[in-house]
């Protein structure tokens, strides 16, 4: 019953910032929906996913598009091609979507075919094979940790793509320059103690992904959102001092490196690209390694691309 | 394991650690270096490769020692090996070239970066036809296509921007259309392995899942391959595209996208079931030919020449559809040939044109008056690219319409042969309006000294003309291999 409700609100939302002009409002909907699709994710018991989707989707996406709103002005400007063909194109996929589910099992269906084929070994041997009490970072990270490097991969890609086409560049030229109000004030001392609980709580989803939910995508948006949130509200000259603009793409490098080279590793040692086992003497003992330092360079990427796609876009509005 | 056994996934670590390398040492010179390097070693490895797979059968790899299902899995068949090796070779020739051109085209600040990005493209290609494993190709397919619209991007032109942005929106709805369709898919078999979903796919073909999988998936590759009419995109993005990027793009994308056509037709689903059971086959016909018939056309009436070539990209891509929409072991064969010659054309074409953005600056029509005495080595690089474009022999071109046309006449669609034929023609009008202003048309107003272009863009424009050649006389690899893995894809029902 939730489930239909959540869904309700979705549409709802869509259609609402299909049909509002004021960009800045539609950013805000665009983070609802993503909240609302957390929750629903949270319903269907993905926590990992739904943790992924509030960290990223409703947190740091926002912020990110309020700075490009900066970029772009606030108001859409109307289009002057006509809505008919996208219509159809949306009314067709909206009914061939419609006729896949027809015969798909429903929901929970414990006799579909994802419950039986390849899941069980993964609950079964997962918790055995790969030693981690979460199955889900068992699964990212090593069955399939193949995929999440290709996916750290993206990311970086997404990164260098911006910097290649805004730029990044080093210099603050503008130190913080505002008046001492009093709302900036208590935004500022709420900020500054909040400020290590965030970094304090990125550093434990890191770390602890492997036990709960969590793991780098989530830590590396958290730990950035907590450099955003200083820089916004004490001016971006101070925050670029501590993490310069100009280190950010190699870092992100850094991580993809370290990802990769684990799986190097794993050749060197004479298994499979990426195979942990052969790390050390103990295979779960070198799973359980391999685990860590590949979270810990999607982690790593994750939060460089992050700040610096922040950065160029805050850049770019400054020279502007 | 050996360094042979490893070679399936080194051929695509290579470039994907090496971008990611060009970022970390920061150094223009380096990156490109970097990046030289990371190409030619993968072009070995794919060849070490082909010959392997030639030898043995196919490799098999179990990326963190999981064996598929669980794990993701490589799988390099004699399909996969060949069109490897065509994209490696052509990044390896344009890379060679690319270091003047780049210098020339992209912001100094901006080169390190865009050798990584190039290098991301470039692996994300290699992934999607290494991967047995269908959301693997999609998480690769993610990489070669942001890094895509990137590369378009950097453009000289302000509407380069425009025209990453409308293939940004094309491609993205394209991935997506897969993304649902691998989706549908994993729902009624619980596998993302592709010889697994080959396997269990039949037990439940005949549901709507099943159906709306296949229409997704189908759709959405088209939209990759530009296949008329989702090909919008296609001709904006290429002729905005800095000169190396649309050698390098024209010459493997569609290539890619068309590799992954086959792989989801015929061997995931099948061919009984996808030319067979649903009416693609028909579609694909109709389509081609379409594509054919109506982008040459408009290649005719091209002022730019990179634009008239890029027309002439999407007619082409429809000869390699009708050879697959013929449903026959020939016509596969045929589009397989067409695939690797077609990149061999392009790439030469695009790369000469790039050496003529090099000394003129321009790649209208109208500039190329004068070019035949200007450029000789460049100008007869592109007649001969331009014939093979044609079809006329003995070049490779020739050889693939040969085999098209045989194939027709197989099954006796002699109104389609004359069509193909007509497309030559059509072909041969928009080559002879470049050839006719470079050779006798006369320069407009004052004529600054051009020279030829610089010998390390020869080099590699010459390579891919002589391998026009080549492959056109010696067709022992090329139709070999093309008809081996057509064979054993169509499993001889054909």
């Amino acid at each position: 019953m939730i489930d239909v409700v959540l869904l309700g609100i979705l549409v709802l939302i869509a259609v609402a910032a299909i049909r509002l002009r004021d960009l800045f409002a539609v950013v805000m909907l665009f983070g609802i929906y993503s909240l609302m699709t957390a929750v629903l994710f949270m319903d269907l018991d993905a926590v990992d996913v739904a943790f992924t989707e509030a960290a990223v989707g409703a947190g740091v996406t926002t912020v990110l598009m309020l700075s490009a709103l900066r970029l772009t002005g606030r108001m859409e400007r109307p289009s002057a091609h006509s809505a008919l063909l996208p219509l159809v194109v949306v009314g067709v996929t909206g009914a061939a979507l419609v006729y896949g589910t027809l015969d798909a099992p429903l929901v929970g269906d414990p006799t579909a075919p994802a419950q039986h084929h390849i899941a069980p070994r993964y609950l079964a041997q997962g918790p055995i094979e790969v030693a981690l009490p979460n199955v889900v970072t068992a699964v990212l990270a090593s069955y399939r940790g193949y995929d999440t490097l290709g996916e750290t991969v993206v990311i970086f890609t997404a990164g260098i793509a911006v910097i290649l086409l805004l730029g990044l560049h080093d210099d603050a030229r503008q130190p913080a320059t505002d008046s001492p109000e009093l709302g900036r004030l208590v935004l500022r001392v709420v900020v500054k103690t909040l400020l290590p609980l965030i970094l304090l709580y990125a550093l434990y989803v890191q770390f602890h992904g492997d036990f709960g939910a969590g793991g780098g995508f989530q830590a590396g948006v958290i730990f950035a959102t907590g450099f955003i949130l200083y820089d916004l509200v004490f001016g971006d000259a101070i925050a670029r001092r501590v993490m310069p603009p100009r280190w950010l793409p190699r870092l992100a490098a850094l991580g993809v490196l370290l990802y990769a080279g684990v799986g190097v590793l794993g050749m060197l040692g004479g298994g499979a690209f990426l195979d942990y086992s052969v790390l050390s003497a103990d295979p779960h003992h070198g799973q359980h390694l391999g685990v860590m330092l590949v979270e810990l360079g999607v982690g790593l990427t994750v939060f460089s691309i992050v700040l610096a796609i922040f950065y160029a876009l805050t850049e770019c509005r400054r020279t502007a | 394991m050996t360094l042979v056994e490893h070679l399936p996934v080194l051929v695509v670590i290579l470039p994907l650690m090496a971008a990611p390398l060009c970022v970390v040492v920061d150094h223009r010179r380096a990156a490109w270096l970097i990046a030289l390097a990371a190409a030619w070693l993968s072009l070995a490895g794919s060849i070490a490769l082909l010959q392997q797979v030639h030898a043995n059968g196919a490799l098999d790899y179990q990326l963190g020692g999981w064996p598929p299902p669980w794990g993701i899995e490589y799988r390099v068949d004699l399909l996969g090996a060949y069109v490897l090796l065509i994209v490696c070779a052509i990044a390896a020739l344009v890379l060679w070239f690319a270091r003047l051109s780049v210098e020339r085209e992209i912001a100094a600040n901006r080169i390190v970066h865009f050798y990584a990005i190039f290098l991301l493209a470039f692996a994300g290609m290699v992934g999607m036809i290494a991967t047995g494993d269908a959301f693997n190709l999609f998480v690769f397919l993610e990489i070669s296509a942001l890094s895509s619209y990137a590369l378009i991007s950097m453009g000289r032109d302000r509407r380069a921007l425009n025209a990453a942005f409308q293939y940004l929106v094309m491609g993205t709805l394209g991935a997506t259309f897969i993304l649902i369709g691998i989706g549908f898919l994993y729902m009624m078999t619980g596998t993302l392995n592709m010889l697994d979903l080959a396997a269990r796919l039949p037990a439940v073909s005949d549901t709507r899942t099943v159906r709306a999988g296949f229409a997704f998936l189908t759709v959405g590759i088209g939209l990759k391959l530009a296949l008329f009419p989702l090909h919008l995109w296609l001709p904006n993005a290429y002729a905005y595209a800095p000169s190396t990027v649309t050698a390098f793009l024209s010459a493997t994308a569609t290539k890619v996208a068309v590799y992954v056509l086959l792989r989801f037709l015929l061997e995931v689903f099948g061919a009984d079931f996808s030319l067979g059971r649903m009416p693609l086959d028909t579609f694909l016909l109709v389509l081609g030919l379409l594509g054919t018939l109506l982008a040459s056309l408009v290649a005719i009436y091209q002022t730019d020449v990179k634009r008239m070539l890029a027309y002439s990209s999407v007619a082409q891509i429809g000869y390699m559809v009708l050879g697959i929409g013929l449903a026959s072991t020939l016509g596969v064969t045929a589009a397989m040939l067409h695939l690797f010659n077609h990149a061999l054309m392009k790439g030469a074409l695009f790369l000469a044109l790039g050496a003529v953005a090099y000394r003129i600056g321009s790649v209208t029509l109208r500039d190329f008056a004068g070019l035949g005495q200007r450029m000789p080595w460049t100008m007869s690089a592109i007649v001969i690219g331009g014939l093979s474009l044609i079809g006329v022999p003995p070049t490779v071109g020739f050889v693939s319409k040969w085999y098209l046309v045989q194939a027709t006449l197989e099954q006796g669609l002699w109104p389609i042969a004359v069509l193909i034929l007509i497309g030559s023609l059509l072909a041969l009008i928009y080559i002879w309006k470049l050839v006719e202003t470079a050779y006798f048309g006369r320069p407009a107003g004052d004529v600054a000294v051009v020279g030829e272009a610089p010998w390390s863009m020869q080099v590699s424009i010459w390579l891919l003309v002589g391998a026009n050649l080549y492959f056109g006389i010696d067709t022992d690899l090329t139709v070999g291999v093309a008809r081996d893995a057509a064979g054993s894809l169509l499993g001889g029902t054909g």
